[in-house]
């Protein structure tokens, strides 16, 4: 079980590196979809974490909101624009996957450095947890596009998931249920605002969003 | 009682949706609202047993804050039923009617942040907080407008992004609280039972996450980046509602942080962080407020200000606590009743440039008295209640010799006065640049902030003894005392 965690946990990290260096927003959301796949599998295949209905319901729930619904959603909000799908991005592209790489160092050596208390027997976990993060921000502040601002947003949080459940061996059911409600429904309602900037604009990039400022 | 006031909101929230008449859907905001505030009322008179095992409960904190929503709530309910009566009337032509979507959302809205109050789980506090930005998001995005769709969009990314890091903070303290075998209970209770046998290491960098990311709800500068476009560009009666209670349910997510790191013994390095934040936001809001040319956002920075106090307060340690928390209450009523204002202003001249309204006494009495005494109270000036707990918080910054400290912000709070004071006595003052004498103003668009100005004009001279109680404990329960 460890090996196959392992694996999960390194096909995770190698998709948030592929994620910098894409280029096509479709291609992107399939990574993150991916990404919704490994991480219901997570749970599943830990060493230390018994099986049980709650933990296979909390698999399936992340599975069928992260894997399926939230993709499904984003993929219908790009599908109306009728413009050109490149991502483009305020730091050139071999500099953000540059800057990957060090943010997968810097993770690792954190890691070692400060000792955290990982229930989960791994080593793989936090790094793989701390890069998610730090990717996901890179990618929510150096992208023009709104939608792959969300992306960004959902490699954040699924860092801080798996951060979650290498920390903490069960989150009460309820508390892991709400904390993928809440992300659905700020899914939801980012792609309904990605709505209304396509319509008013006909244009999904956030530089058209500079009025207000002091 | 305590799943009253999360599921009756919400069901109401639900029959608004549902039925067709405008009419009927109003009225059911202000009912909704009534019956809020009288099972607070309740709740006061009758403290309620935990429920769900300790997850919900009501503390005295817990229940202040609960107060100051469902009060605030109210007022703003009976305000928003004028509000929605006048701008129905602009926004006849529109295609479609954006009203059932914004009083059910304003229901839900006031359903999460009762949650926020009562929950005593750390894990549920954070679904509740990221709860309220998502209700809270579609009721900024009310006009329609390209501004109030960038201030959407960088409400809901921010603060999205900052409760995440919350999470991560909440992760850290189960981690903190899995010290031997056991899971993590992670609620309150449990955990302030723990105290001294949490983790310290992952204790601090836990209050560390939560504090930047509840900060980030709360408008603590540098994240306060998305306040003053959401504040200013959301309706007026959610401006009211955002800047008057939300901020403080974030503010309730940093006491209880704060609470659990006072118990383990780490209060003096909370305290530090805190005052650093509080200083900060102070001077950041005071550099803002000293050049802006629009009013609500001016207003806004306010907000930013006075959570800067607040954080001061706490970082100034428990001789602060009693005043602090009074502190926040004032500005909730304060605040509320000046985004009100505004709001009618806003409703009169349809500009946000205070450069080109004057004669407001003239032209609108009410509301320019309310603007111009509001102004007085959010300033910290004498007889009302911000001027009481300003006082008594610099007190205790003197009286623990933190010189520098009080110095800073007594310069700050003048800084703020004159940079408010230049921009709106000359939007009072003067004669109206229109012609056309004085314009009808609706009863209860200026009762409404009226009432909230009276009662901070009260609380100014007299703290009433059940108040006082209710103050007097809840700071004894922050300082780690039982």
């Amino acid at each position: 079980m460890q090996t196959v965690s392992d694996i999960v946990l390194i096909l995770v990290l190698l998709s948030d590196l592929y994620l910098i260096g894409l280029t096509r927003l479709g291609a992107s959301i399939k990574v993150v979809a991916f990404q919704g796949v490994l991480l219901a599998l997570l749970p599943i295949f830990s060493p230390n974490m018994t099986f049980s209905i709650h933990l296979l319901i909390i698999a399936l729930g992340s599975l069928s909101i992260k894997a399926i619904l939230i993709p499904a959603f984003l993929f219908r909000a790009i599908r109306e624009v009728n413009i050109r799908m490149e991502i483009d991005s305020y730091i050139p592209y071999s500099a953000s996957l540059l800057a990957g790489m060090g943010i997968v160092l810097v993770s690792f050596w954190v890691t070692s450095k400060f000792n955290l208390p990982v229930i989960v027997a791994s080593t793989l976990w936090t790094p793989t947890a701390l890069t998610a993060v730090m990717i996901g921000l890179l990618i929510l502040i150096s992208r023009k596009k709104a939608i792959t601002q969300v992306l960004g947003y959902l490699v954040l949080e699924n860092g801080i998931y798996i951060l979650g459940l290498s920390l903490v061996a069960q989150m009460p059911f309820l508390v892991e249920m709400g904390v993928l409600l809440d992300v659905f429904v700020g899914v939801f309602i980012m792609g309904i605002i990605i709505n209304h900037i396509k319509d008013i604009f006909d244009d999904l990039n956030v530089e058209n969003l500079t009025i207000l400022k002091d | 009682m305590i799943a009253g006031v999360i599921l009756v909101p919400i069901i109401f929230g639900i029959a608004v949706f549902i039925i067709p008449w405008q009419k009927v859907r109003r009225w059911l905001l202000v009912i909704a609202a009534g019956l809020h505030l009288a099972m607070v009322i309740i709740l006061f008179l009758r403290p309620p047993r935990p429920m769900l095992g300790g997850w919900l409960a009501l503390d005295v904190l817990g229940l202040l804050f609960l107060a100051i929503v469902s009060l605030l709530f109210f007022v703003s309910s009976v305000y928003g039923f004028s509000y929605l009566s006048q701008s129905a009337l602009e926004q006849e032509k529109s295609r479609r009617d954006p009203e059932r979507l914004f009083i059910a959302c304003l229901l839900v809205f006031l359903a999460t942040m009762s949650l926020v109050t009562v929950a005593h789980h750390l894990g549920l506090l954070w679904v509740a907080i990221e709860a309220t930005t998502l209700a809270s998001a579609p009721l900024i995005f009310f006009h329609r407008t390209v501004p109030s769709l960038e201030a959407t969009w960088k409400y809901l990314l921010i603060c999205s992004v900052g409760i995440a890091l919350a999470l991560f903070g909440t992760f850290f303290l189960a981690a903190a609280s899995a010290v031997g075998e056991g899971g993590a209970p992670l609620t309150l209770d449990q955990l302030l039972r723990m105290g001294s046998r949490l983790d310290v290491r992952l204790l601090r960098i836990a209050f560390i996450f939560l504090l930047v990311g509840y900060g980030t709800k709360m408008g603590l500068a540098p994240m306060h980046t998305w306040l003053p476009d959401a504040h200013s560009e959301a309706p007026s009666v959610v401006s009211s509602l955002l800047s008057g209670v939300l901020l403080n349910c974030a503010f309730l997510g940093i006491l209880r942080s704060y609470q659990i790191c006072a118990a383990a013994g780490q209060a003096t390095f909370a305290q530090s962080i805190l005052l650093i934040f509080g200083i900060l936001s102070m001077l950041l809001a005071a550099v803002f407020i000293l050049n802006q040319p629009d009013y609500k956002r001016m207003l806004a920075y306010s907000s930013v200000e006075h959570m800067g106090i607040l954080a001061l307060g706490v970082g100034l340690g428990p001789t602060a606590f009693f005043y602090t928390l009074f502190h926040a209450l004032n500005h909730s009523l304060t605040k509320g009743m000046l985004f009100m204002s505004a709001g009618n202003i806003l409703a009169v001249y349809k500009t946000k440039t205070s450069s080109a309204i004057s004669g407001l006494v003239k032209h609108l009495p009410m509301t320019g008295a309310l603007w111009i005494l509001g102004f007085l109270a959010i300033t910290g000036t004498p007889l009302f209640g911000l001027f009481v707990s300003e006082f008594n918080i610099l007190g205790a910054a003197v009286g623990q010799e933190r010189y520098v400290v009080a110095a800073l912000f007594l310069f700050l709070l003048t800084a703020i006065f004159i940079g408010m004071g230049a921009r709106i006595l000359p939007m009072v003052q003067g004669s109206p640049k229109e012609e056309g004498g004085k314009s009808k103003e609706c009863f209860w668009m200026w009762a409404a902030p009226m009432a909230l100005l009276a009662m901070t004009f009260i609380l100014g001279l007299h703290i009433p003894a059940w108040l006082h109680r209710l103050l007097t404990v809840s700071a004894s329960d922050l300082g780690g005392m039982q």
